[in-house]
């Protein structure tokens, strides 16, 4: 990892040198933009006010289940108890949409890819500035169509889209002929656009913009990651954009591609969204994989243990993530060969997801550890996402899963990597350049009590579900029978904790930006080796307007 | 421009294009769900939308032209754009293999719903013969190519006359095909509605169509800065840009063709009967 880098004349001379944004008015910077930090500022914004209100959702769901019966779901539907068990589906169709398309997208690649990307390259911004703005603004309009698709009609009566994340036919189509689905599709559509635009510009900036001597094999792991995440942006995309098309003229065009009556086949969706979709859990969780990489090695000061291998591991996660798409059919009717292949593949990604754990802890080995609120993010990462990396190898048996699947095992396995895996690396992200972006220190004491809190909280909140999932409750359901009652109960007060945790947060970011504390260019010492601790905290509106030369 | 940078980087100025462009595809969006559900105001607002679309693309595109005009496209920023074409392309692919792998889990695993019954092409669709107008449109997309590689080798050796020849014919080609496909779309035995046949063709070759559309409007505003004195022999992406884009939807076409129109013709069924049983 390169990057202890001999700057050649460029050093913190340029602290408070903002001469160029004070000559913007508010909407000129903040609307207008073209520059990678302000729009990745936004984006961040962005990512907490979506995840604040789908984390909201989440937490009527938790209030709902933590008792045998319906409850609290008919306050919101005078009493109405079918309507309530539709607005169940439209809550966890919302919650998995925004948290995956409006939060953990937007903060990983949008938020901190926008900010470092270029910073870590050495370049002084993005290679398509504009482009980069209506990246951000195309996901505003995007989020309104999901919103508002919860107040209109989808089933007949009923309002809003309960179709799930997955949009699946028959359901999406012929079960709600009301313009909420195709809300959604449409918002699908946008948020698409952008994302493809944005990894366009990713990918141009990476290979095109780093500074003299900034080989591809030099770059920080953090842009390896935003790279091998954008070609599975570009290339997945575009399928979910076809199968959601045809979505849309099935829908209101009388087409029959999913109606098995005409010929067509609801398979054939199925198919088409999980290729898009498993390469999705991967854009969802390398950009952590990339932030963990910089925190482990600035904490443990000591370059990454087996760089190479941690780069091309990534690389071969992302392409290997083109080919196991089906193991999320496994109960469709698949023939037995195709589960094989498909069990016998998803297993092969656990080769280069080990080769990033135990290059992870190998970094740490040996290593002048000092446990600050980044690292404890960080070691939660890896401890929480390799229990969900575990039980996803369980899930990868087509035979195991044909009794596990659609059930909580499922939800637990996958808000272990990504509620627990890829938000844990945002917020170690955000604890570890929160000075740099802000020029404020964090709060040290309220960011290891919100770690300490939030972690304590989403094990008890999803741990209990495996057992759930095991005793034969399946997701997806406002109700159950009163035997799964005991560890709905202790998962419903782990909700409470994490809550709890997030308050922790919340004040760190009033006390932190309240502060009339500043940090240094580099205030982690000499563990920070990549370029953006060579800037002044926060860097100035144009960095490197003479490029860095790495050594 | 950022005062004092020693870089040759595009660092640009804010702009209010992104930001309405993003709303004006919420306007765009919106009204199509509206009129999709036959609200009075779906079709306004639609229009309205698109033409806000239009119009953002056009002043957006003319603000990078009068970049491009000014200096501010250095070698690396043009290496920037091409990078970025080659990429929406690759994304554009991407979006075909959608649209491809409909038409081949129809076409090679025939259901035995009605209408279909076991068979491609399906039971009682009136199939287009292959080797009437869509061969004609193959030869005019291929032939199409050819001319904008005169033009390209024209603009390069500074041959503006050739130039313009070439571009012309190429748009004329393009609008050709174009035309022969609405026919053939007129005159079609099946629709786009109602069954998996109709439903496939027409989601492949009509998205392509659309392509050829752009395409060709692309083409267009290269002819029309042709006119206006744009484009250098060292300096011309914008063009290159069109041809590449061009060339891009006619490879897609020889994949139509040989796939949709000659292997799911009744002609392709045949030979496959023939030598496979």
């Amino acid at each position: 990892m390169a990057t202890a880098s001999a700057l050649a004349g460029h050093g913190h001379d340029h602290a408070g040198d903002d001469h160029a944004d004070h000559k913007l008015s508010f909407i000129q910077r903040w609307l207008f933009s073209t520059n990678h930090k302000d729009i990745g500022t936004l984006y961040l914004i962005f990512a907490v006010v979506a995840g604040t209100i789908g984390g909201a959702i989440s937490g009527i769901m938790r209030l709902e289940l933590a008792a045998p019966g319906i409850q609290y779901l008919t306050w919101f539907t005078q009493g109405n108890l079918d309507a309530s068990y539709h607005l169940w589906n439209v809550f966890i169709t919302a919650h998995g949409l925004i948290m995956v398309f409006f939060t953990v997208m937007p903060a990983m690649i949008g938020g901190f890819g926008n900010w470092f990307v270029p910073i870590m390259i050495g370049a002084p911004d993005m290679a398509f500035p504009r482009m980069n703005n209506v990246s951000f603004w195309l996901l505003v309009p995007s989020f309104l169509l999901l919103c508002g698709s919860m107040f209109v009609e989808g089933p007949a009566g009923f309002n809003g889209a309960g179709t799930g994340w997955t949009l699946y036919p028959p359901l999406s189509t012929s079960g709600h002929p009301g313009p909420a689905v195709d809300m959604a599709i449409l918002s699908l559509h946008l948020a698409g656009a952008s994302s493809i635009l944005g990894a366009i510009n990713f990918i141009t900036t990476i290979l095109n913009m780093r500074a003299p001597g900034m080989t591809l094999h030099k770059m920080p792991l953090f842009v390896w990651s935003v790279l091998v995440t954008a070609f599975l942006l570009l290339l997945s995309l575009p399928v979910l954009a076809g199968a959601i098309t045809m979505l849309l003229t099935d829908r209101n065009f009388g087409t029959t591609f999913f109606t098995a009556e005409s010929g067509g086949d609801p398979i054939l969706y199925q198919h088409l969204f999980w290729f898009f979709g498993h390469p999705e859990v991967y854009i969802m969780i390398l950009p952590g994989f990339g932030m963990i990489s910089q925190i482990i090695s600035t904490f443990s000061k000591k370059p990454v243990f087996g760089y190479l291998g941690m780069a091309y591991a990534m690389v071969a996660i992302g392409f290997i993530g083109f080919l196991v798409w089906a193991h999320h059919m496994f109960t469709s009717g698949l023939d037995v060969n195709t589960k094989m292949y498909f069990t016998a593949a998803t297993m092969i990604i656990a080769v280069p997801t080990g080769i990033k754990i135990f290059s992870w802890i190998a970094t740490m080995w040996g290593g002048s550890l000092s446990f600050k609120t980044p690292m404890l993010w960080a070691l939660g990462f890896i401890f929480m996402f390799t229990v969900g990396g575990v039980s996803g190898v369980l899930l990868a048996n087509a035979g195991v899963d044909t009794y596990m699947h659609n059930s909580y095992y499922v939800v637990a396995h996958f808000h272990y990597v990504l509620s627990l895996g890829a938000v844990f690396s945002i917020f170690a992200g955000f604890y570890y350049w929160f000075g740099k972006m802000t020029g404020k220190p964090y709060n040290e004491v309220l960011g290891q009590l919100h770690f300490w809190v939030f972690f304590l909280g989403v094990n008890v909140l999803f741990f209990p579900m495996h057992f759930l999932g095991q005793d034969g409750m399946p997701r997806r359901i406002p109700d159950y029978p009163v035997q799964f009652a005991y560890y709905n109960k202790i998962a419903s007060y782990g909700y409470v904790i994490m809550a709890l945790g997030m308050v922790f947060f919340f004040l760190n970011l009033i006390v932190s930006f309240a502060s009339k504390k500043r940090v240094a260019g580099n205030y982690w010492g000499e563990g920070a080796t990549t370029l953006e601790w060579t800037l002044s905290s926060p860097p100035p509106f144009h960095q490197f307007e003479t490029l860095p030369v790495i050594k | 421009m950022a005062a004092g940078k020693t870089h040759d980087f595009h660092i640009l100025q804010p702009s209010s294009r992104p930001f309405v462009m993003a709303f004006a595809a919420l306007l765009l969006a919106a009204g199509g769900i509206g009129w999709m559900h036959k609200f009075s105001w779906g079709p306004i607002a639609f229009f309205a939308g698109l033409a806000s679309v239009c119009a953002m693309f056009f002043l957006w595109w003319r603000d990078v032209v009068h970049e491009a005009n000014t200096g501010d496209h250095t070698p690396v920023v043009q290496l920037h754009h091409r990078y970025g074409m080659i990429l929406f392309i690759a994304s554009e692919v991407m979006f075909f293999v959608a649209w491809f792998w409909a038409y081949f889990s129809a076409a090679l695993y025939p259901k035995a719903a009605a209408g279909v019954a076991g068979v491609w092409p399906p039971k009682g669709v009136e199939v287009l013969d292959p080797f009437v107008f869509p061969l004609l449109n193959t030869m005019i997309l291929l032939l199409s190519g050819t001319t904008v590689t005169w033009a390209h080798h024209a603009l390069i050796h500074g041959d503006r006359k050739s130039l313009k020849q070439g571009l012309w014919l190429t748009i004329i080609l393009g609008a050709i095909f174009s035309c022969i496909q609405a026919f053939e779309y007129h005159h079609a035995e099946f629709g786009f509605a109602g069954n998996i046949y109709g439903a496939t063709f027409y989601m492949a070759t009509g998205f392509h169509g659309f392509h050829v559309f752009i395409g060709t409007i692309f083409l267009l505003v290269c002819l029309m800065r042709v006119y206006k004195g744009d484009f250098t022999p060292r300096q011309h992406f914008g063009f290159e840009a069109a041809a590449w884009y061009w060339h891009f939807v006619d490879v897609v076409w020889l994949f139509l063709f040989i796939s949709i129109y000659v292997w799911g013709s009744k002609f392709g069924a045949a030979v496959v009967h023939n030598a496979f049983g």
